[in-house]
């Protein structure tokens, strides 16, 4: 286990470091001076060396990367042209909207996809079977954003039962802000149940047809133990590959989300610095996202290993 | 012998994107009205005899748009996704045909892109060289690599090592003729399979990335700033947010029905 362990912490750590430059060097690629482009072809040659000293540039590239990760591993992520404040504070004042935003989606996602992907599985070959298929089929092709305005459509603009945008803040009114993420979270989870019921369904059959779920049946085994102990067991490998692709999905939809809603979460703060040219607060949204996304396919991994032995040893 | 009836989802797969084909199609010969053309004494209405689909909040034409918005769907997912497909079956042989370190270097440094989903790569791409059809393109491109990659290492891998291949190279072909002739066709139906679960992604991600203000120009219609610019008037018209939002599902639904009824036609082991 060990020693699957440390390769796999030497590959995130790659893969880090990696996505870390895709990141820093986008900025380089930016066409002409960034400054210039930021300020404008009309502003003061004092402002333009100030916020060239303040973006690195006239220290080389290679060396401003160095600096730049260096702040970055302190969790300084430099700061925002925009706000002019340090842009970890101003992802960080975010957190309260998109981890909650995120993680209640997911859940959401899995509560609803498990239980219906399990028994489709299940019950393949029934009438129902194919009517669940085109239904899961049909909810994947539905955007989440779509989704969300027809539910303000009918909760907020036609029964009035829940806002149809914004967030007062946790420190306001806890109420009032969970009854704000309610329509997100409805928009995102189940848009995302979607997709995980077919992923879930198709984990489950690949089990099923196994040849020691058929000799666990050859052998007389109840059917509730066929599928508790031998083929849920099995699934749980694929099962938490789905978990983990669905917390991507939702941790990126909430881009989109935030949007619909108003939301002032990590993917609005991103859209406003794409508008001002705010590098250092793009690089540090961007890379958050990114690290994220590896960490989370880190974690799953290690799960593997956990609960699959033939993994752990290989 | 029986012939074999095609799969259901392939029909249905087929019809739905046929009917966005043809509509974009068609919007190049006959539209009912300018989807441009302002008409503020119909503002916002809803369906008619004049406007099937209603009118936005300048009075244009939604079906015209929704046909045009065809288009820019089609045009943006196709390329977005032959990008990912040609970049990434490239990679993905060459990886898996060279083997030992190099596929290892080669596939860890794809592998960073599933770190970029194609909404987080248009946001680094769109700061750095402004939103737009093609940063769109590039974006969802870009983080459609690794799923062909992957593919066509795996294919080149597994078809390698066989009898014919072996013949091959002792007949004297080079590698370039080897993959070319011998591999290359193999590996190409798990692509196409792929290719059309891909677009299904590819017009989702650009609807998004349209809504968003990051995708297709607001002057060109596309079904996603349709949706954008419908949100502002939903309480006093639902019609606008509604005709471009159905024409995603079934564009989405189509692509991804006929990729699983491809898999289902070219390979009978994964039907169920």
């Amino acid at each position: 286990m060990q020693r699957f362990l440390v390769r796999r912490l030497l590959t995130t750590l790659v893969s880090l470091v990696l996505a870390s430059v895709v990141v820093f060097g986008a900025v380089l690629a930016v066409p002409g001076d960034p400054a210039a482009v930021i300020l404008g072809m009309n502003a003061a040659p004092e402002a333009l060396s100030a916020l060239r000293q303040q973006l690195g540039l006239d220290v080389p590239a290679p060396l401003r990367y160095l600096q730049w990760l260096g702040g970055v591993l302190r969790g300084d992520l430099g700061e925002s042209i925009q706000y002019q404040r340090p842009v970890a504070r101003l992802i960080g004042d975010r957190l309260g909207v998109s981890v909650p935003l995120t993680l209640a989606a997911a859940l959401l996602a899995t509560l609803v996809a498990v239980p219906v992907g399990i028994l489709t599985a299940l019950k393949r070959g029934t009438a129902w079977d194919p009517l669940i298929v085109l239904a899961s089929q049909l909810g994947a092709a539905i955007p989440s954003f779509w989704l969300g305005l027809l539910l303000i459509l009918v909760f907020a603009v036609g029964l009035g039962w829940l806002p149809s945008g914004g967030f007062p803040g946790w420190d306001v009114s806890v109420g009032r802000s969970l009854r704000a993420l309610a329509l997100p979270v409805l928009a995102l989870g189940l848009g995302q149940a979607a997709v995980m019921t077919r992923m879930t369904r198709a984990a489950m059959l690949d089990v099923l047809s196994q040849d020691f779920v058929r000799t666990a049946r050859a052998k007389g085994l109840a059917h509730r133990s066929v599928v508790g102990k031998h083929a849920l067991r099995n699934a749980l490998v694929t099962l938490v590959t789905v978990l983990g692709l669905t917390l991507v999905n939702v941790f990126v939809g909430a881009i989109v989300i935030e949007q619909v809603f108003s939301l002032p979460g990590i993917g609005r703060l991103a859209l406003t610095a794409i508008g001002n040219r705010d590098y250092p607060l793009v690089q540090g949204v961007v890379l958050l996202y990114a690290s994220a996304i590896v960490l989370m396919s880190f974690l799953v991994d290690l799960s593997y290993g956990w609960l699959d032995p033939r993994i752990r040893y290989a | 012998m029986r012939r074999r009836r095609p799969p259901l989802n392939l029909l249905l797969g087929g019809g739905l994107v046929g009917l966005v084909v043809a509509a974009a199609l068609v919007s190049f010969v006959w539209l009912p009205h300018d989807p441009q053309r302002l008409n503020f004494a119909a503002q916002l209405s809803g369906p008619s005899a004049a406007h099937w689909f209603g009118t936005d909040h300048f009075g244009r034409d939604l079906f015209a748009r929704v046909l045009v918005g065809a288009r820019s769907t089609l045009l943006v997912g196709a390329i977005a996704v032959g990008i990912a497909l040609s970049l990434g079956a490239l990679v993905g042989a060459v990886a898996g045909w060279a083997g030992g370190w190099a596929d290892e270097a080669i596939m860890r440094l794809v592998d960073v892109l599933y770190a970029f989903p194609a909404i987080l790569m248009a946001l680094l791409l769109a700061a750095v060289f402004r939103p737009g059809t093609v940063t769109a393109m590039v974006a969802i491109g870009l983080a459609t690599v690794p799923i062909f990659a992957r593919l066509m290492r795996a294919s080149v891998v597994s078809l390698r090592e066989r009898d014919y291949v072996e013949a091959g190279r002792a007949l004297g072909a080079g590698d370039a003729r080897l993959l070319r002739v011998h591999v290359l066709p193999g590996a190409a139906s798990p692509l196409v399979v792929q290719a059309s679960l891909s677009l299904a992604v590819a017009v989702l991600a650009e609807a998004a990335l349209s809504f968003l203000g990051l995708g297709t120009p607001p002057d060109v219609p596309s079904w996603g700033n349709m949706l954008r610019e419908a949100q502002g008037f939903m309480m006093l018209s639902p019609w606008a947010a509604l005709a471009p939002g159905l024409a995603i599902v079934a564009t989405v639904l189509g692509w991804s029905l006929l990729g699983d009824g491809l898999r289902d036609a070219l390979d009978p082991t994964t039907r169920g």
